[in-house]
Protein backbone atom coordinates (compact mmCIF):
# COMPACT_ATOMS: atom_id res chain seq x y z
CA UNK A 1 0.00 0.00 0.00
CA UNK A 2 2.75 2.44 0.91
CA UNK A 3 4.67 1.18 -2.17
CA UNK A 4 1.64 2.28 -4.05
CA UNK A 5 1.31 5.80 -2.74
CA UNK A 6 4.96 6.36 -2.92
CA UNK A 7 4.95 5.36 -6.53
CA UNK A 8 1.95 7.50 -7.51
CA UNK A 9 3.17 10.48 -5.87
CA UNK A 10 6.31 9.87 -7.55
CA UNK A 11 4.45 9.65 -11.26
CA UNK A 12 2.50 12.88 -9.70
CA UNK A 13 5.30 14.86 -9.07
CA UNK A 14 7.36 14.03 -12.64
CA UNK A 15 4.42 14.81 -14.80
CA UNK A 16 4.07 18.15 -13.07
CA UNK A 17 7.39 18.99 -13.65
CA UNK A 18 6.89 17.86 -17.62
CA UNK A 19 3.78 19.61 -17.88
CA UNK A 20 5.37 22.92 -16.59
CA UNK A 21 8.58 22.51 -18.76
CA UNK A 22 6.15 21.88 -21.74
CA UNK A 23 4.23 25.44 -21.47
CA UNK A 24 6.65 26.87 -24.11
CA UNK A 25 7.47 29.76 -22.09
CA UNK A 26 10.29 32.15 -23.11
CA UNK A 27 13.13 32.05 -20.61
CA UNK A 28 15.35 35.01 -19.16
CA UNK A 29 18.08 33.93 -17.33
CA UNK A 30 20.21 37.27 -15.56
CA UNK A 31 23.79 36.12 -13.88
CA UNK A 32 26.34 38.17 -12.18
CA UNK A 33 27.00 40.84 -9.16
CA UNK A 34 25.44 39.35 -5.66
CA UNK A 35 24.92 43.45 -4.73
CA UNK A 36 22.37 43.40 -7.27
CA UNK A 37 21.14 39.72 -7.03
CA UNK A 38 17.98 40.76 -4.42
CA UNK A 39 16.81 43.59 -6.87
CA UNK A 40 16.94 41.82 -9.81
CA UNK A 41 15.32 39.27 -8.20
CA UNK A 42 12.23 41.39 -6.85
CA UNK A 43 12.61 43.04 -10.32
CA UNK A 44 11.81 39.25 -11.56
CA UNK A 45 8.97 38.67 -9.75
CA UNK A 46 7.33 41.88 -10.57
CA UNK A 47 7.92 41.23 -14.30
CA UNK A 48 6.38 37.95 -14.17
CA UNK A 49 3.45 38.98 -12.70
CA UNK A 50 2.72 41.17 -15.31
CA UNK A 51 3.64 38.73 -18.17
CA UNK A 52 3.47 35.71 -16.85
CA UNK A 53 4.87 33.81 -20.37
CA UNK A 54 8.22 34.72 -19.20
CA UNK A 55 10.16 33.14 -17.09
CA UNK A 56 13.45 34.98 -15.64
CA UNK A 57 15.96 33.02 -13.57
CA UNK A 58 18.30 34.99 -11.89
CA UNK A 59 21.85 33.68 -10.38
CA UNK A 60 24.74 35.28 -8.62
CA UNK A 61 28.40 34.14 -8.67
CA UNK A 62 29.79 37.98 -8.84
CA UNK A 63 30.38 40.94 -11.53
CA UNK A 64 33.13 38.60 -13.14
CA UNK A 65 30.94 35.82 -13.59
CA UNK A 66 28.28 38.20 -14.53
CA UNK A 67 31.00 39.76 -17.91
CA UNK A 68 31.71 36.35 -18.57
CA UNK A 69 28.55 34.63 -18.87
CA UNK A 70 27.26 37.46 -21.30
CA UNK A 71 29.90 37.23 -23.26
CA UNK A 72 29.67 32.97 -23.42
CA UNK A 73 25.83 33.15 -23.51
CA UNK A 74 25.15 31.31 -20.48
CA UNK A 75 23.46 33.75 -19.82
CA UNK A 76 21.16 36.21 -21.99
CA UNK A 77 21.76 39.48 -19.27
CA UNK A 78 24.84 39.68 -17.21
CA UNK A 79 24.78 42.30 -14.33
CA UNK A 80 28.01 43.69 -13.12
CA UNK A 81 28.62 46.56 -10.38
CA UNK A 82 32.55 48.12 -11.85
CA UNK A 83 33.13 51.54 -12.18
CA UNK A 84 35.20 50.59 -15.41
CA UNK A 85 34.19 47.72 -17.38
CA UNK A 86 36.64 45.16 -17.98
CA UNK A 87 38.32 44.44 -22.08
CA UNK A 88 35.85 41.98 -22.28
CA UNK A 89 32.94 43.88 -22.26
CA UNK A 90 33.41 45.97 -24.69
CA UNK A 91 31.82 44.29 -27.39
CA UNK A 92 28.70 43.70 -24.89
CA UNK A 93 25.16 46.04 -24.60
CA UNK A 94 26.14 47.62 -21.48
CA UNK A 95 22.63 49.60 -19.50
CA UNK A 96 23.13 51.40 -16.63
CA UNK A 97 19.84 50.24 -14.54
CA UNK A 98 20.88 51.89 -10.85
CA UNK A 99 23.64 53.03 -8.94
CA UNK A 100 25.22 52.03 -5.65
CA UNK A 101 27.25 54.21 -3.24
CA UNK A 102 29.98 52.93 -0.92
CA UNK A 103 30.14 53.39 2.27
CA UNK A 104 33.24 53.54 4.85
CA UNK A 105 31.24 52.42 8.27
CA UNK A 106 32.69 52.41 11.47
CA UNK A 107 31.69 51.16 14.72
CA UNK A 108 29.32 53.84 16.41
CA UNK A 109 31.56 54.01 19.62
CA UNK A 110 34.36 55.41 17.20
CA UNK A 111 33.61 59.68 17.61
CA UNK A 112 35.13 60.21 14.17
CA UNK A 113 32.52 61.55 11.23
CA UNK A 114 34.87 62.74 8.55
CA UNK A 115 37.71 61.66 6.81
CA UNK A 116 39.61 62.64 3.44
CA UNK A 117 40.05 60.56 0.10
CA UNK A 118 44.08 60.66 1.29
CA UNK A 119 43.29 59.36 4.92
CA UNK A 120 41.07 56.63 3.60
CA UNK A 121 43.82 55.60 1.63
CA UNK A 122 46.71 56.02 4.19
CA UNK A 123 44.06 53.39 6.58
CA UNK A 124 44.06 51.15 4.06
CA UNK A 125 47.50 50.75 2.91
CA UNK A 126 48.45 50.75 6.12
CA UNK A 127 50.30 54.34 6.34
CA UNK A 128 47.94 55.08 9.30
CA UNK A 129 47.83 52.47 11.71
CA UNK A 130 46.31 54.55 14.81
CA UNK A 131 42.55 56.53 15.41
CA UNK A 132 44.81 59.32 17.34
CA UNK A 133 46.31 59.92 13.75
CA UNK A 134 42.87 61.11 12.15
CA UNK A 135 41.42 62.60 15.49
CA UNK A 136 40.37 59.83 17.35
CA UNK A 137 41.08 58.00 20.30
CA UNK A 138 44.51 56.24 20.84
CA UNK A 139 43.89 52.69 19.39
CA UNK A 140 45.33 50.60 16.72
CA UNK A 141 43.03 50.78 13.23
CA UNK A 142 41.75 47.48 12.31
CA UNK A 143 41.10 47.53 8.70
CA UNK A 144 38.55 44.89 6.72
CA UNK A 145 37.96 44.55 3.12
CA UNK A 146 36.48 42.29 0.85
CA UNK A 147 38.15 39.24 -1.10
CA UNK A 148 39.96 39.78 -4.64
CA UNK A 149 37.96 39.59 -7.39
CA UNK A 150 35.09 41.33 -5.44
CA UNK A 151 32.90 44.05 -7.48
CA UNK A 152 32.66 46.32 -4.59
CA UNK A 153 36.07 46.31 -3.40
CA UNK A 154 37.55 46.57 -6.92
CA UNK A 155 35.28 49.56 -7.51
CA UNK A 156 36.14 50.91 -3.70
CA UNK A 157 40.05 50.53 -4.88
CA UNK A 158 39.75 52.48 -8.02
CA UNK A 159 37.53 55.33 -6.85
CA UNK A 160 40.01 55.97 -3.81
CA UNK A 161 43.00 55.16 -6.27
CA UNK A 162 46.34 54.02 -5.45
CA UNK A 163 45.33 51.34 -3.24
CA UNK A 164 47.43 48.60 -1.69
CA UNK A 165 46.01 46.73 0.68
CA UNK A 166 47.75 46.10 3.94
CA UNK A 167 48.87 42.47 4.43
CA UNK A 168 47.14 42.39 7.66
CA UNK A 169 43.67 43.44 6.80
CA UNK A 170 41.06 41.54 8.07
CA UNK A 171 39.00 40.01 4.74
CA UNK A 172 35.58 38.78 4.63
CA UNK A 173 33.41 37.78 1.71
CA UNK A 174 30.44 39.16 1.57
CA UNK A 175 28.60 42.72 2.46
CA UNK A 176 27.23 41.22 5.98
CA UNK A 177 29.91 39.60 7.62
CA UNK A 178 31.96 43.00 6.98
CA UNK A 179 28.63 44.88 8.89
CA UNK A 180 29.11 41.87 11.38
CA UNK A 181 32.81 42.35 11.73
CA UNK A 182 32.49 46.51 11.68
CA UNK A 183 29.83 46.51 14.54
CA UNK A 184 31.63 43.96 17.08
CA UNK A 185 34.77 45.53 16.85
CA UNK A 186 34.66 49.00 18.04
CA UNK A 187 38.27 49.76 16.30
CA UNK A 188 37.63 48.73 12.64
CA UNK A 189 36.81 49.93 9.74
CA UNK A 190 35.21 48.74 6.88
CA UNK A 191 33.36 49.64 3.15
CA UNK A 192 30.15 47.82 2.07
CA UNK A 193 26.94 48.74 -0.35
CA UNK A 194 25.13 52.15 0.90
CA UNK A 195 21.87 50.15 1.06
CA UNK A 196 23.37 47.98 3.75
CA UNK A 197 23.83 50.76 6.68
CA UNK A 198 21.94 49.95 9.45
CA UNK A 199 21.43 51.49 13.28
CA UNK A 200 24.73 49.09 13.56
CA UNK A 201 27.48 50.54 11.87
CA UNK A 202 27.95 54.29 11.09
CA UNK A 203 28.62 55.54 7.89
CA UNK A 204 31.51 58.29 7.73
CA UNK A 205 31.65 61.46 5.73
CA UNK A 206 34.09 61.27 2.73
CA UNK A 207 35.74 64.80 2.35
CA UNK A 208 32.77 66.32 3.88
CA UNK A 209 29.87 64.78 2.08
CA UNK A 210 27.79 62.47 3.74
CA UNK A 211 26.92 59.39 2.42
CA UNK A 212 23.30 59.98 1.51
CA UNK A 213 20.80 59.09 -1.68
CA UNK A 214 20.24 62.84 -2.04
CA UNK A 215 23.91 63.16 -1.80
CA UNK A 216 24.73 60.53 -4.35
CA UNK A 217 21.85 61.81 -6.33
CA UNK A 218 23.36 65.45 -6.23
CA UNK A 219 26.32 64.03 -7.52
CA UNK A 220 28.29 65.04 -4.55
CA UNK A 221 29.81 61.88 -2.88
CA UNK A 222 32.21 60.86 -4.64
CA UNK A 223 32.31 56.57 -3.82
CA UNK A 224 30.00 55.70 -6.17
CA UNK A 225 29.57 52.90 -8.71
CA UNK A 226 27.23 52.38 -11.56
CA UNK A 227 25.23 48.97 -11.88
CA UNK A 228 25.27 47.94 -15.43
CA UNK A 229 22.86 45.10 -16.98
CA UNK A 230 25.11 43.33 -20.49
CA UNK A 231 23.66 41.54 -23.27
CA UNK A 232 25.23 40.65 -25.65
CA UNK A 233 24.19 42.08 -29.22
CA UNK A 234 21.89 44.80 -29.70
CA UNK A 235 18.29 44.80 -26.97
CA UNK A 236 15.60 43.20 -28.46
CA UNK A 237 12.20 40.96 -27.70
CA UNK A 238 11.87 40.21 -24.48
CA UNK A 239 14.94 40.95 -23.09
CA UNK A 240 14.44 44.56 -24.09
CA UNK A 241 11.32 44.39 -22.58
CA UNK A 242 12.68 43.87 -18.90
CA UNK A 243 15.48 46.02 -19.33
CA UNK A 244 12.90 48.61 -20.50
CA UNK A 245 10.42 47.40 -17.44
CA UNK A 246 13.77 48.20 -14.87
CA UNK A 247 14.21 51.47 -16.16
CA UNK A 248 10.45 52.56 -16.05
CA UNK A 249 9.64 54.67 -13.02
CA UNK A 250 7.93 51.26 -11.07
CA UNK A 251 10.94 49.18 -11.53
CA UNK A 252 13.03 52.56 -10.90
CA UNK A 253 10.41 52.85 -7.47
CA UNK A 254 11.46 49.14 -6.80
CA UNK A 255 15.02 50.12 -6.90
CA UNK A 256 15.00 52.73 -4.96
CA UNK A 257 12.57 51.71 -2.07
CA UNK A 258 14.87 48.78 -1.25
CA UNK A 259 18.20 50.66 -0.72
CA UNK A 260 19.94 51.44 -4.64
CA UNK A 261 19.77 54.72 -5.89
CA UNK A 262 18.49 54.86 -9.34
CA UNK A 263 19.90 55.08 -12.46
CA UNK A 264 18.94 58.89 -13.84
CA UNK B 1 18.92 -19.84 -8.85
CA UNK B 2 20.69 -19.07 -5.47
CA UNK B 3 23.58 -18.98 -7.19
CA UNK B 4 23.20 -16.57 -9.49
CA UNK B 5 21.69 -14.01 -7.24
CA UNK B 6 24.22 -15.12 -4.79
CA UNK B 7 26.82 -13.57 -7.96
CA UNK B 8 24.70 -11.20 -8.78
CA UNK B 9 25.08 -8.98 -4.95
CA UNK B 10 28.61 -9.93 -5.31
CA UNK B 11 28.95 -7.71 -8.51
CA UNK B 12 26.62 -4.84 -7.49
CA UNK B 13 28.30 -4.79 -4.16
CA UNK B 14 31.79 -4.49 -6.19
CA UNK B 15 30.70 -1.83 -8.42
CA UNK B 16 29.14 -0.21 -5.26
CA UNK B 17 32.53 -0.02 -3.78
CA UNK B 18 34.56 0.44 -7.28
CA UNK B 19 32.29 3.86 -7.62
CA UNK B 20 33.55 5.35 -3.99
CA UNK B 21 37.18 4.65 -5.35
CA UNK B 22 36.59 6.05 -8.68
CA UNK B 23 34.65 9.27 -7.03
CA UNK B 24 38.05 9.55 -5.20
CA UNK B 25 40.03 9.11 -8.43
CA UNK B 26 37.87 11.59 -10.08
CA UNK B 27 38.25 14.24 -7.64
CA UNK B 28 41.67 14.16 -8.16
CA UNK B 29 42.36 13.58 -11.30
CA UNK B 30 40.06 16.99 -11.98
CA UNK B 31 42.14 19.27 -9.36
CA UNK B 32 45.59 18.25 -10.49
CA UNK B 33 44.52 18.12 -13.89
CA UNK B 34 42.93 22.26 -13.37
CA UNK B 35 45.66 23.03 -10.98
CA UNK B 36 49.13 21.81 -12.14
CA UNK B 37 49.51 23.25 -15.99
CA UNK B 38 49.21 26.39 -13.68
CA UNK B 39 51.62 25.23 -11.46
CA UNK B 40 54.58 24.64 -14.27
CA UNK B 41 53.47 27.74 -15.88
CA UNK B 42 54.06 29.87 -12.72
CA UNK B 43 56.55 28.24 -11.05
CA UNK B 44 56.62 25.90 -8.11
CA UNK B 45 59.20 27.48 -5.89
CA UNK B 46 57.53 30.97 -7.06
CA UNK B 47 54.34 29.70 -5.90
CA UNK B 48 55.30 28.01 -2.68
CA UNK B 49 57.42 29.78 -1.26
CA UNK B 50 56.30 33.75 -2.17
CA UNK B 51 54.37 35.32 -0.18
CA UNK B 52 52.80 37.20 -2.28
CA UNK B 53 48.98 36.90 -3.14
CA UNK B 54 47.78 39.72 -5.56
CA UNK B 55 45.94 37.99 -8.03
CA UNK B 56 44.89 41.27 -9.37
CA UNK B 57 48.71 41.96 -10.05
CA UNK B 58 48.74 38.47 -10.80
CA UNK B 59 51.20 37.16 -7.92
CA UNK B 60 50.00 34.24 -6.30
CA UNK B 61 52.47 33.36 -3.81
CA UNK B 62 50.64 30.81 -1.29
CA UNK B 63 53.55 30.74 1.40
CA UNK B 64 51.68 32.51 4.16
CA UNK B 65 48.38 30.23 3.76
CA UNK B 66 50.74 27.05 3.95
CA UNK B 67 52.34 28.17 7.08
CA UNK B 68 48.94 29.76 8.01
CA UNK B 69 47.40 26.26 7.60
CA UNK B 70 49.83 24.36 9.30
CA UNK B 71 49.60 26.86 12.53
CA UNK B 72 46.21 26.48 12.59
CA UNK B 73 46.08 22.42 12.74
CA UNK B 74 48.75 22.52 15.01
CA UNK B 75 46.96 24.91 17.64
CA UNK B 76 43.57 22.87 17.14
CA UNK B 77 46.01 20.10 17.67
CA UNK B 78 46.94 21.27 20.86
CA UNK B 79 43.95 22.51 22.35
CA UNK B 80 41.76 19.45 21.04
CA UNK B 81 44.27 16.20 22.03
CA UNK B 82 44.79 16.78 25.50
CA UNK B 83 41.55 17.76 26.03
CA UNK B 84 40.41 15.02 23.99
CA UNK B 85 42.50 12.35 25.57
CA UNK B 86 41.88 13.42 29.25
CA UNK B 87 38.31 13.40 28.69
CA UNK B 88 38.17 9.63 27.23
CA UNK B 89 40.33 8.29 29.84
CA UNK B 90 38.42 9.92 32.74
CA UNK B 91 35.28 8.46 31.05
CA UNK B 92 36.51 4.86 30.61
CA UNK B 93 38.37 4.74 33.40
CA UNK B 94 36.76 7.00 36.42
CA UNK B 95 32.78 7.06 35.59
CA UNK B 96 30.80 4.13 36.15
CA UNK B 97 29.87 2.93 32.74
CA UNK B 98 25.80 3.29 32.69
CA UNK B 99 26.88 7.18 33.43
CA UNK B 100 29.24 7.06 30.47
CA UNK B 101 26.69 5.33 28.10
CA UNK B 102 24.75 8.83 28.45
CA UNK B 103 27.81 11.32 28.67
CA UNK B 104 29.30 9.77 25.44
CA UNK B 105 26.55 10.08 22.78
CA UNK B 106 26.20 13.52 24.20
CA UNK B 107 29.67 14.44 23.27
CA UNK B 108 28.91 12.62 19.97
CA UNK B 109 26.28 15.07 19.23
CA UNK B 110 28.86 17.79 18.86
CA UNK B 111 29.99 16.59 15.60
CA UNK B 112 26.56 16.67 14.35
CA UNK B 113 26.83 20.62 15.26
CA UNK B 114 27.14 22.46 11.31
CA UNK B 115 30.48 24.40 11.38
CA UNK B 116 28.75 27.40 10.48
CA UNK B 117 27.38 27.31 13.93
CA UNK B 118 30.85 26.76 15.52
CA UNK B 119 31.85 30.01 13.49
CA UNK B 120 28.88 32.21 14.06
CA UNK B 121 29.70 30.86 18.32
CA UNK B 122 33.48 31.79 17.66
CA UNK B 123 32.43 35.63 15.89
CA UNK B 124 30.15 36.26 18.23
CA UNK B 125 31.37 35.01 21.89
CA UNK B 126 35.34 33.65 21.60
CA UNK B 127 36.16 36.68 19.34
CA UNK B 128 35.23 40.13 21.42
CA UNK B 129 36.67 37.59 24.32
CA UNK B 130 40.43 37.59 22.51
CA UNK B 131 39.91 41.10 21.52
CA UNK B 132 39.48 42.72 25.19
CA UNK B 133 41.55 40.40 26.80
CA UNK B 134 44.46 39.85 24.81
CA UNK B 135 44.29 42.86 22.13
CA UNK B 136 44.13 42.19 18.46
CA UNK B 137 41.53 42.56 16.39
CA UNK B 138 40.11 38.89 17.68
CA UNK B 139 39.61 37.37 14.57
CA UNK B 140 42.63 35.21 14.54
CA UNK B 141 44.73 32.41 14.36
CA UNK B 142 44.04 31.75 18.43
CA UNK B 143 40.40 32.06 17.69
CA UNK B 144 40.66 29.56 14.61
CA UNK B 145 42.96 27.04 16.65
CA UNK B 146 40.74 27.34 20.09
CA UNK B 147 37.13 26.30 17.56
CA UNK B 148 39.05 23.92 15.76
CA UNK B 149 40.10 22.55 18.78
CA UNK B 150 36.88 21.80 20.21
CA UNK B 151 35.52 20.97 16.58
CA UNK B 152 37.91 17.94 17.09
CA UNK B 153 37.14 16.57 20.42
CA UNK B 154 34.26 14.25 19.60
CA UNK B 155 36.18 12.30 16.75
CA UNK B 156 39.16 12.16 19.15
CA UNK B 157 37.26 11.59 22.66
CA UNK B 158 34.95 8.38 21.17
CA UNK B 159 37.81 6.70 18.89
CA UNK B 160 39.76 6.92 22.05
CA UNK B 161 37.82 5.56 24.32
CA UNK B 162 37.22 2.58 21.75
CA UNK B 163 40.37 1.80 21.70
CA UNK B 164 40.91 2.25 25.95
CA UNK B 165 37.61 0.11 26.15
CA UNK B 166 39.35 -2.79 23.85
CA UNK B 167 41.87 -3.04 26.26
CA UNK B 168 41.59 -6.90 27.94
CA UNK B 169 40.06 -6.56 32.13
CA UNK B 170 43.13 -9.39 32.61
CA UNK B 171 45.34 -5.87 31.37
CA UNK B 172 43.88 -3.69 34.49
CA UNK B 173 43.27 -6.74 36.97
CA UNK B 174 46.98 -7.80 36.76
CA UNK B 175 48.48 -4.22 37.07
CA UNK B 176 46.02 -3.43 40.16
CA UNK B 177 46.95 -6.73 41.65
CA UNK B 178 50.28 -5.87 41.83
CA UNK B 179 49.43 -3.10 43.92
CA UNK B 180 49.24 -0.12 41.02
CA UNK B 181 47.21 2.63 41.92
CA UNK B 182 44.15 3.39 39.83
CA UNK B 183 46.29 6.26 38.28
CA UNK B 184 49.47 4.33 37.69
CA UNK B 185 47.67 1.53 35.89
CA UNK B 186 46.25 4.02 33.81
CA UNK B 187 49.40 5.83 32.35
CA UNK B 188 51.28 2.52 32.95
CA UNK B 189 48.97 0.14 31.64
CA UNK B 190 46.25 1.22 29.74
CA UNK B 191 47.39 4.29 27.90
CA UNK B 192 50.28 2.13 26.94
CA UNK B 193 48.18 -0.68 25.61
CA UNK B 194 45.78 1.47 23.68
CA UNK B 195 48.25 4.03 22.39
CA UNK B 196 47.90 3.54 18.03
CA UNK B 197 44.39 3.58 18.98
CA UNK B 198 44.69 7.26 20.54
CA UNK B 199 47.07 8.33 18.42
CA UNK B 200 45.01 6.96 15.61
CA UNK B 201 42.15 9.49 16.76
CA UNK B 202 44.06 12.43 17.17
CA UNK B 203 45.76 12.19 13.41
CA UNK B 204 41.66 11.59 12.36
CA UNK B 205 41.04 14.80 14.42
CA UNK B 206 44.22 17.13 12.61
CA UNK B 207 42.35 15.81 9.43
CA UNK B 208 39.41 17.06 10.27
CA UNK B 209 40.94 20.24 11.29
CA UNK B 210 43.37 21.17 8.33
CA UNK B 211 40.11 20.48 5.87
CA UNK B 212 37.91 22.71 7.75
CA UNK B 213 36.75 25.65 6.02
CA UNK B 214 33.54 27.44 6.98
CA UNK B 215 34.06 27.67 10.71
CA UNK B 216 38.02 29.07 10.11
CA UNK B 217 36.74 31.51 7.42
CA UNK B 218 34.18 33.01 9.90
CA UNK B 219 36.91 33.27 12.77
CA UNK B 220 40.42 33.80 11.59
CA UNK B 221 40.50 37.18 9.67
CA UNK B 222 41.13 35.94 6.44
CA UNK B 223 44.28 38.74 5.92
CA UNK B 224 46.84 36.86 3.65
CA UNK B 225 49.92 37.50 6.45
CA UNK B 226 51.79 35.03 7.80
CA UNK B 227 51.30 35.17 11.75
CA UNK B 228 54.13 36.70 13.95
CA UNK B 229 51.45 35.66 17.13
CA UNK B 230 48.86 33.90 17.74
CA UNK B 231 46.62 37.21 17.77
CA UNK B 232 47.00 37.59 14.18
CA UNK B 233 44.71 37.51 11.50
CA UNK B 234 45.72 34.13 9.00
CA UNK B 235 44.06 32.44 6.03
CA UNK B 236 44.36 28.56 5.71
CA UNK B 237 44.64 27.15 2.06
CA UNK B 238 41.05 26.19 2.39
CA UNK B 239 39.29 29.42 2.97
CA UNK B 240 41.03 30.91 0.06
CA UNK B 241 40.02 28.64 -1.81
CA UNK B 242 36.39 29.13 -0.50
CA UNK B 243 36.64 32.86 -0.37
CA UNK B 244 38.11 33.58 -4.33
CA UNK B 245 36.73 30.85 -5.72
CA UNK B 246 33.06 32.87 -6.70
CA UNK B 247 34.68 35.42 -8.22
CA UNK B 248 37.94 34.11 -9.52
CA UNK B 249 38.20 33.77 -13.44
CA UNK B 250 41.47 32.33 -15.77
CA UNK B 251 44.44 32.64 -14.29
CA UNK B 252 42.82 33.11 -10.78
CA UNK B 253 40.71 30.34 -11.00
CA UNK B 254 43.52 28.15 -11.82
CA UNK B 255 45.64 29.32 -8.63
CA UNK B 256 43.20 28.18 -6.79
CA UNK B 257 43.22 25.07 -7.97
CA UNK B 258 46.67 24.86 -7.91
CA UNK B 259 46.05 26.19 -4.21
CA UNK B 260 43.71 22.69 -3.92
CA UNK B 261 46.52 20.77 -5.41
CA UNK B 262 49.02 22.00 -2.51
CA UNK B 263 46.61 21.04 0.09
CA UNK B 264 45.86 17.60 -1.50
CA UNK B 265 49.48 16.90 -1.17
CA UNK B 266 49.97 18.41 2.27
CA UNK B 267 47.55 15.96 3.48
CA UNK B 268 48.90 13.31 2.05
CA UNK B 269 51.97 13.83 3.78
CA UNK B 270 50.53 14.46 6.95
CA UNK B 271 48.44 10.86 6.75
CA UNK B 272 51.25 9.26 5.87
CA UNK B 273 53.71 10.30 8.14
CA UNK B 274 50.77 9.55 11.10
CA UNK B 275 50.19 6.02 9.66
CA UNK B 276 54.00 5.41 9.51
CA UNK B 277 54.16 6.32 13.20
CA UNK B 278 51.31 4.32 14.11
CA UNK B 279 52.99 0.92 12.21
CA UNK B 280 55.95 1.89 14.52
CA UNK B 281 54.35 1.72 17.74
CA UNK B 282 52.32 -1.50 16.30
CA UNK B 283 55.99 -3.07 15.67
CA UNK B 284 57.77 -1.80 18.52
CA UNK B 285 54.63 -3.31 21.03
Amino acid sequence: MLKRILLLSFVFIISLIIWNCGKGKTSITLAGSTAFQPFAEKLADQYMAIHPEVAITVQGGGSAVGVQSANSGAAQIGMADLVKLPEEAKALTATVVAKDGIAIVVNPQNKITNLTTDQVRDIFNGKINNWKEVGGVDAPITVVSREAGSGTRSSFEQIVGNINLKKDALIQDSNGTIRETVANDANSVGYLSHGLINEKIKPLKVDDQECTTESIIAGKYKLVRPIFLLVKGNLEGEIKNFIDFILSSEGQQTIKSNGLLPAK
Amino acid sequence: MKLISEKGVKRLLMITAFSAISALLLIALFIINEGLPFIFKYGLKEFLFSSDWQPHLGKFGIYPMIVASLWVTLGAMLVGAPLGVAGALFLSEYVPKSVMNIIKPTIELLAAIPSVVYGFIGVMVLAPIIRDNFGGPGLSLLAGSIILGIMILPTVISISIDSILAVPRSYREGSLALGATTWQTIHMVTIKASKSGIIASIILGMGRAIGETMAVIMVAGNSVNIPHSPLDSVRTLTANIALEMSYATGLHRQALFATGVILFIVIIILNSIASVAIRKRMVKK
